[in-house]
């Protein structure tokens, strides 16, 4: 009635196996969790403005992705959000006159952080803090300055 | 008179089914406690219920990603929002068609089979027979079915999910030109791993629970006739479908209402 046990076997071994590599695929491909994996460094930044940032957000040198965003807090002295990134340890080459900017992917896409590499010889480190940074772009600040300048005119 | 004791009867009828199907869960949490040391018949209704429903689960998995790389698409192409399209399926798909969906499935195809496999049992006496050669029917017979379900359905969901967001990307690549990166960016970043992807396999771990529960206790309970076992069957779909789909409602609720 029953095939061998074997082939039994053999199949549910397959089912097995079938069923927990999706699950390593969404836990690896689709929630993008295993990208870290390998050790990382942190460096923090200042901004006036985070916009819609979030954590785990990417961060990006010309497109290519190079860390993540490891969590944004608000600076108790100053009032101003600091953003922690998670830069990977292959990427421990950027100097420590890169920039950083809040960038948006498309007219709505997600919020990203954008580095651009300085010129400087010495290099970021553990804990350093950028000193060179621009905010989110605010859609509604924007449109308030374009409506007072066209009042000014 | 009689249409009011109608209703009375029915009443009472469906209590003592309640009350009599939660006594069955803890002997069948009892009976899968015990069956764990029989490694070998767990695996055999692994093959019964997961392997089998295996092929079905795939397919339906690809063309449900593949019409919401279709639909979604079609709607966020007006808002030139079609970078999102990646977190689109994978969103709808990990946290409620996967589990949802492969759950319906599951009852369907696993679920019914093991009510007309138990009913036939229990109509062809082979369950007295064991009591007679005291062998416990519920820790030989409907143990190992408890645990081959419980662990087939999360890992069907699994492969339905994960099937899904290939079949999306089929679409929103193959079809509509999405570059590849921008596809799986946005799913890697707006899909978390704890509350999106763990969430989804919990649910899917309990609409197994409630799937077998039910599929086994149809079986256990049904009249010993061919009738009774037709319409144990059917029960067992129906029930096992509007209870997945309820649990879903409230499940979601408590994981993301908070």
């Amino acid at each position: 009635m029953m095939r061998s046990n074997s082939v039994i076997e053999i199949w549910v071994g397959i089912f097995m196996l079938a069923g927990i590599a999706s699950l390593a695929m969404l836990a690896v491909q689709v929630s993008g969790s295993g990208f870290s994996s390998g050790e990382t460094y942190r460096i923090e930044a200042k901004f006036e403005n985070v916009g819609g940032l979030a954590s785990n957000a990417p961060v990006m040198i010309g497109g290519v992705r190079v860390g993540r965003v490891g969590g944004i807090r608000i600076d108790p002295e100053e009032y101003v959000p600091v953003v922690s990134m998670d830069i990977e340890k292959r990427y421990d080459q950027l100097p420590d006159d890169t920039g950083a900017s809040i960038l948006t992917a498309g007219l709505l896409g997600a919020q990203f952080v954008g580095l651009s590499p300085g010129s400087s010889d010495i290099y970021l480190e553990e804990g350093d803090e950028l000193e060179f940074t621009q905010s989110a772009v605010q859609l509604e600040t924007l449109i308030g300055q374009f409506l007072y300048s066209q009042d000014n005119q | 008179m009689d249409s009011i004791a109608r209703l009375g009867r029915y009443g009472i009828d469906f209590t003592f089914r309640l009350g009599e199907s939660v006594l069955f869960l803890v002997s069948a949490i009892r009976g899968a406690a015990a069956s764990l040391s029989r490694w070998g018949l767990i695996i055999e209704q692994i093959y019964a219920v997961g392997v089998l429903t295996m092929l079905i689960t795939i397919v339906s998995g690809l063309f449900v990603g593949m019409v919401i790389g279709l639909q979604g698409y079609y709607q966020l192409v007006n808002f030139s929002a079609e970078s999102s399209l990646g977190l689109v399926v994978a969103l709808s798909l990990v946290r409620e068609l996967g589990p949802v969906l492969s759950a319906l499935l599951f009852a369907g195809r696993a679920g019914s089979a093991l009510t007309a496999e138990i009913g036939l049992m229990k109509a062809t006496e082979q369950l007295a027979a064991m009591e007679m050669m005291a062998v416990d029917p519920v820790s030989r017979i409907i143990g190992p079915r408890f645990v081959a379900g419980i662990i087939s359905m999360p890992l069907l969901a699994a492969l339905f999910s994960a099937v899904g967001v290939l079949g999306g990307y089929l679409v929103g690549h193959g079809q509509f030109g999405i570059d590849q990166g921008v596809y799986w960016t946005s799913m890697q970043t707006g899909v978390d791993l704890v509350e999106d992807i763990l969430n989804g396999v919990i649910k899917s771990v309990v609409f197994g629970v409630i799937v077998v529960w039910i599929a086994l206790y149809e079986g256990y309970a049904s009249a010993p006739t061919s009738e009774g076992i037709s319409r144990a069957t059917t029960r067992t779909v129906v029930w096992s479908s509007l209870s997945v789909l309820g649990s879903d409602y409230m499940l979601t609720g408590l994981m993301y209402g908070g």
